[in-house]
């Protein structure tokens, strides 16, 4: 586990909840810290490589930059489970409370990628995101599976 | 937690008497091993729901309690729609609706054994689990509103079940009250593909032996005797209710402030009963619980054909199919006269007693079948409501063994692939297209579902029927 405060950048890690898992994603800037969190989540799912095969975008909007974090990590999950895909890599840009997101993946393939818990959804649990005294940015919260 | 931080009522009724904001005390029912294992965040959950507007009467929370969302897993708390009650979308969870049902299948392990792993198999490939599984039924706009208005009745008359389940259902197989146009179409398109999907995280579909009667009388009445041979379905709503989880979360948040609610913890985010958007998140959630009802009903088909298959005699009758993640109006004595309230059970599994009204006639005497699930190694039970319910949580008891182990922590200790053999060992066969999923669902990774059961029997919620032992196991 990363230690606060000695953060390589970027990066990602999740942490213990009861029954379920923790995400948390850092970077040089909030868009980094959202897309090592989408890595995060990806994650929870499997440790096997994906390949960019086709992207997808997608937009949200929130009032807080903590409930678009929950909000970008629920678009992911909602594109995951109705294109049957798993998502390697995020790019995203954040202008206002403004989110547009792309993300490469390629159809889930259970021999393959060997899937463990799918996310049902992001949380209000445990969410964060905040600029460190280093000017680096985390995202966190826990995820349902 | 440390049990000195509650007022101990009896050796398994712990108390935390209502300070600050708290309208009324939580009671947490455990024995003291249970309570000393608690996570912390237990006791400042069940604070926190005790602080939401309308609250009858206390939080209640069942031995098998852990660390949830906003409300603790475990938690029963009911709202009076008079008192400026609420609804809490994050008070049922995003499984809508999940549960168990158990179905008696009138073969016993020696009937089973020879077959044993060519059953696993053909069960693997029947029921479609995991993330990338999707099942051979497709809605259309039209199917999708008629299923969330029927629930299992619906998928009965489509020919996936059979019509004498639905007394063995709660509410009778279709929960009144559905409101498909409550329902967004991004719910609706994530579960267009997914009807009679298990899912994944810990939902099972369990072939089990029956090791051990407790309560003869109970067993008689459910079919029960040691040896026989059962089938165990833990599932929910699927993508639809995950959707409608995360929507009505997110709308709630500033609709709880709108009506000056002061949220202690967003997760907690709730609205008036007596609102729009309540009685929308009603109709909604009584859509998913119908899809939870219709799901279960149409794997529990699945599972009839692949018996069917192996012993042409085999007839699979439905013993109880019940929910542990719901909001159900029900009548309960507070003061004096019973009055309708919302009953939010968050991880707590309805538990009615003998005489109860709803009941079946064949379970009337008894009392309510409730269904808990354990781990895959250590097996599970099946308990009888017990009268004393009622006054003491609402009529609720436990749902399960209740995890003691974080997933990070179990990938840590173990490796699905040694689990796999070691429980292969000892006669258990797992199918399951993700060994890292096994690892996180490790048995050592849950609560001792024994203790859990002993602890929900001796504060009189529910009393023990049976103990069921695992033979296979399907998991996502």
């Amino acid at each position: 586990m990363t230690v606060e405060g000695n953060m390589p950048t970027p990066g990602w890690e999740d942490f213990p909840h009861g029954a379920d898992v923790g995400i948390r994603g850092w970077g040089r800037t909030l868009e980094q810290a959202f897309e090592q969190a989408a890595l995060a989540l990806t994650g929870v799912l499997t440790d096997a490589d994906i390949e960019s095969q086709t992207s997808v975008e997608v937009e949200c909007d929130a009032p807080d930059v903590e409930v678009l974090l929950v909000e970008w990590l629920n678009a992911i999950i909602y594109e995951m489970e109705v294109r049957n895909m798993i998502f390697g890599a995020f790019k995203v840009t954040i202008n206002d409370l403004h989110l547009r997101g792309t993300m490469w993946g390629e159809p889930v393939d259970q021999a393959k990628h060997m899937p463990a818990s799918e996310p049902k959804g992001a949380t209000y649990t445990a969410l964060r995101v905040a600029q460190r005294p280093d000017g680096t940015w985390s995202a966190e919260c826990i995820i349902d599976v | 937690m440390d049990p000195s931080r509650f007022t101990r009522i009896d050796p398994t009724t712990w108390q935390i008497e209502p300070t600050g904001a708290m309208r009324v005390p939580g009671i947490i029912y455990a024995d003291e091993g249970l309570i000393r294992d608690m996570d912390e965040k237990v006791y400042e959950q069940t604070a926190n729901v005790a602080m939401l507007p309308g609250i009858v009467k206390a939080v209640y929370v069942m031995p098998d309690a852990h660390w949830g969302y906003g409300f603790p897993i475990g938690g029963v708390a009911a709202f009076d729609a008079d008192e400026s009650g609420v609804i809490s979308a994050g008070g049922v969870g995003f499984d809508v609706s999940c549960g168990v049902r158990t179905m008696l299948t009138g073969l016993n392990v020696a009937d089973i054994k020879p077959v044993q792993k060519e059953l696993a198999d053909s069960l693997y490939q029947q029921v479609p689990v995991g993330l990338g599984s999707k099942g051979a039924i497709v809605l259309d706009p039209l199917e999708m509103d008629a299923m969330l208005k029927g629930g299992a009745r619906w998928a009965i008359a489509r020919g996936w079940g059979e019509a004498r389940d639905l007394d063995r259902i709660e509410e009778h197989g279709q929960m009144a009250g559905a409101e498909p146009s409550c329902v967004s179409d991004r719910a609706k398109e994530r579960q267009r593909r997914e009807m009679g999907t298990l899912g994944s995280g810990n939902h099972y579909l369990e072939v089990q032996a029956v090791t051990e009667i407790f309560d003869q009388e109970a067993a008689d009445a459910y079919g029960l005797k040691p040896d026989d041979v059962v089938v165990t379905i833990h599932c929910g709503s699927r993508g639809l209710g995950h959707q409608i989880g995360t929507e009505y979360l997110r709308e709630m948040l500033p609709a709880a402030a709108a009506a000056g609610i002061s949220l202690p913890d967003r997760e907690l985010a709730c609205a008036p009963i007596k609102s729009e958007i309540g009685q929308r998140y009603l109709g909604a959630m009584r859509a998913a619980t119908n899809c939870a009802l219709a799901n279960r009903e149409i794997i529990g088909h699945y599972a009839r054909k692949v018996f069917g298959h192996f012993f042409q005699k085999a007839e699979l009758t439905l013993l109880f199919d019940v929910s542990h993640n719901t909001c159900k109006v029900e009548a309960h004595r507070t003061d004096g006269a019973a009055k309708p309230i919302y009953v939010h059970r968050k991880g707590a599994t309805r538990a009615f007693g003998p005489g109860h009204p709803d009941l079946p006639e064949a379970l009337r005497k008894v009392g309510q079948p409730v269904l808990i699930g354990g781990s895959m190694g250590t097996g599970s039970y099946v308990l009888a409501g017990a009268a004393t319910s009622e006054k003491l949580s609402f009529a609720s008891a436990c749902h399960g063994a209740g995890r003691a182990m974080s997933r990070h922590a179990a990938l840590r200790a173990w490796s699905g692939r040694q689990i796999i053999k070691e429980l292969a060992d000892r006669g258990i066969l797992i199918r399951s297209p993700s060994v890292r999923g096994v690892a996180e669902e490790a048995p050592g990774a849950y609560k001792d579902v024994s203790a859990v059961v002993m602890a929900a029997e001796e504060a009189g919620l529910a009393r023990r029927v049976a103990r069921l032992r695992p033979l296979v196991c399907i998991k996502g």
